[in-house]
């Protein structure tokens, strides 16, 4: 995938604040790419230098190869979609996805066919003469979507555009704008703190963390293969505890626990025997049996609680150093606090990580 | 109960208080007597005639209109500009800036009117159209301020942004975004420089020559040379007048209020 966007030793200071850390990320064209972190992060900032409504206190952007630094955002040539829909209340629905048109001074004939296109896209047809104000908010945000679109720009960005809308809805909107990615090719900046929307809609996914990118690869390769503790616990949730490398083999380590078990798993990056690290376990990888079996990791230990939640079981477990909780599908048996199990997953549902 | 009925007792008197000399004033406009007192002999709108025919009053009417109107369009103009300007993040000190624009409002007019007619002279401006204009505009500007910064504020900043994104130049992202939304706060500023120019006395005592005597300062000046009740007439016409620029505002504020 040939390289469109890129962010070269990008930093941004507000005041004495740094909200990006000389960041460099690339994305390709056609590519569905979200910036997901916590808030405060620095995605918005990013986005929004990306747009042209900030400029980098150091460092260029270039798109398609040139440095667009100084050019202004109207003509920068994206779509931006807000949270906040932003679309302009004095004008009716149709007005507003005219108007990217008009600032290109298309002929009257061609706006009217192109916007009767878009609002069929977004299934907003029978709505094109109301005004903003007259529709509910997922018809808003697909209204801003529309307008976005319509003058197919060489980028679209979203700031959390999905971040007002109910879960039901927000879920419908993600795979619609997935849809809408794979079908038209568009090239996609797409800022959320949700790491199951990042999941869902991305084809790699950047986690941020205090305006640095921490890991960046696709939705497989940040929950799987996290890089950093930060983001093992950002992305779903995971069991982390603490051990010592004893020898390093390859791409796997093995590691010494506290209990004194020792565990074989796979490495994210580089590491020394005798450095202190964290494990990594998902929860949804661990199996519970009352007997060892042959898995290449097993602990013994006692069920403290288990939880019933319909789709699966969440079962609490508890060794004198360290305790693991482990998600078993629903046709899972009963574990009752107080059982003996042995608890076992395999090297590759582990992951070392340097703390 | 007896509290709701003192509460209503005193809520009727404070309004009766407020609108008393309205109702002393107003009947007598439809006098067909030749002095402003009490009791009215007969109806007759013989006042509203000579409002409109006698020289002096047609042009104070007159005068009242140009004045009026220019100071409308100089203070809307500027105030609007002001407001813009008041919007922007990065100006240094921009809450004492705003305090400034809106100091005529709490300042004396005497001391205003005295100030003013110091300056316009020295610009060789006393006893004209544009003196009275200009000194109307100073006190009229902070109403409109006030109403078009409202407006501005409660623009949201990202659908400009939006606008910018998709193409717009910032004069175009001005023309067919912020000022439209605005336009409400706009109109009912100038309404308000309307009426402030039409009720403003004291500065126009100071600045105006004989030739610029506008509606209120000639019925101030009437009041004590000939108590005609020409002078009720033309309350009248001020009552009504600023019914219709309240309405107006109304009007306008309830335009903002849908966009919303
Ligand atoms: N215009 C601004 N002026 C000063 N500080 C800002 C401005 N915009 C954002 N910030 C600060 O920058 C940091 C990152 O903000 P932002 O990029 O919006 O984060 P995110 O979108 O990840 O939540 C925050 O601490 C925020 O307070
Ligand atoms: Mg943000």
């Amino acid at each position: 995938m040939a390289e469109f966007i890129r962010f070269d030793r990008i930093t941004k200071f507000y005041g004495p604040l740094c909200v990006v850390e000389n960041l460099d990320l690339g994305i390709g064209k056609g590519e569905f790419v979200s910036l997901l972190g916590p808030s405060g992060s620095g995605k918005t900032t990013l986005l929004m230098m990306l747009a042209g409504f900030e400029q980098p206190t150091s460092g260029a952007i270039l798109l398609d190869g040139t440095a667009i630094n100084g050019v202004p955002t109207h003509k920068r040539d994206m779509g931006v979609v807000f949270q906040s829909y932003a679309l302009f209340p004095h004008m009716s629905v149709g007005e507003n996805i005219a108007f990217p048109l008009q600032m290109r001074g298309i002929s009257k004939a061609e706006i009217a066919e192109r916007v009767k296109r878009a609002l069929d896209m977004v299934q907003l047809s029978a709505f094109a003469d109301r005004r903003p104000s007259q529709l509910s908010g997922g018809q808003q945000q697909r209204v801003a979507l529309a307008r976005a679109l319509v003058f197919e720009p060489r980028v679209v960005l979203m700031d959390e555009p999905l971040g007002a809308l109910d879960k039901q809805l927000r879920e419908q909107m993600q795979l619609d704008i997935r849809d809408l990615h794979r079908r038209l090719g568009l090239t996609i900046v797409f800022v959320t703190h949700d790491q199951s929307e990042a999941l869902t809609m991305s084809d790699r996914v950047a986690v941020f963390n205090k305006g640095k990118i921490e890991q960046i690869g696709t939705p497989r390769q940040v929950y799987d293969e996290p890089a950093t503790r930060f983001v093992a616990e950002f992305i779903g949730e995971t069991n982390l505890v603490e051990g010592v490398v004893e020898t390093v083999q390859g791409q796997e380590a093995t590691v010494r626990l506290a209990s004194g078990a020792h565990i074989v798993s796979a490495l994210s990056g580089a590491v020394a025997s005798g450095q202190p690290v964290y494990l990594s376990i998902r929860p949804e990888r661990v199996d519970l049996s009352e007997t060892r079996g042959d898995a290449r990791n097993v602990l013994e230990m006692e069920v403290t609680d288990s939880v019933y939640q319909g789709d699966h079981l969440r079962v609490q477990l508890e060794t004198a150093a360290h305790p693991l909780i482990a998600k078993l599908g629903r046709r899972s048996r009963e574990f009752p606090p107080g059982t003996k199990v042995f608890a076992a997953f395999s090297a590759g549902d582990c992951r070392v990580i340097a703390p | 109960m007896p509290m709701k009925l003192a509460k209503f007792t005193f809520a009727s008197l404070a309004i009766l208080f407020l609108v008393a000399p309205l109702i002393a004033i107003l009947p007598l406009a439809f006098t067909s007597s030749v002095i402003l007192t009490y009791p009215i002999p007969s109806w007759s709108l013989r006042w509203f005639e000579e409002l409109f025919t006698a020289d002096a009053w047609r042009r104070a009417i007159i005068n009242s209109l140009i004045v009026g109107s220019g100071t409308t369009l100089l203070a809307t103009v500027l105030g609007t500009a002001a407001s813009l300007g008041l919007r922007n993040r990065l100006l240094l000190f921009r809450g004492s800036v705003r305090t400034l624009f809106l100091l005529p409002m709490v300042v004396p007019a005497v001391v205003l009117g005295v100030g003013m007619q110091v300056l316009l002279a020295r610009f060789g401006l006393t006893n004209s159209y544009a003196g009275v204009i200009i000194a109307h505009t100073v006190v009229a500007v902070p109403f409109v301020v006030v109403s078009v910064t409202g407006a501005l504020a409660g623009i949201d900043e990202r659908v400009e942004l939006a606008a910018q994104s998709l193409g717009a130049s910032p004069a175009t992202v001005f023309c067919r975004v912020t000022l439209p939304l605005a336009m409400p706060g706009v109109l009912s500023g100038a309404v308000l420089a309307f009426a402030t120019s039409l009720d403003e006395v004291v500065l126009t005592l100071f600045v105006a020559g004989p030739n610029q005597r506008t509606l209120a300062r000639q019925m101030f000046s009437s009041i004590r040379e000939n108590i005609s009740p020409a002078i009720a007439a033309a309350a009248f016409l001020f009552i009504a007048a600023t019914i219709l620029v309240g309405l107006a505002v109304m009007v306008f504020r309830s335009m903002l209020a849908k966009r919303r």
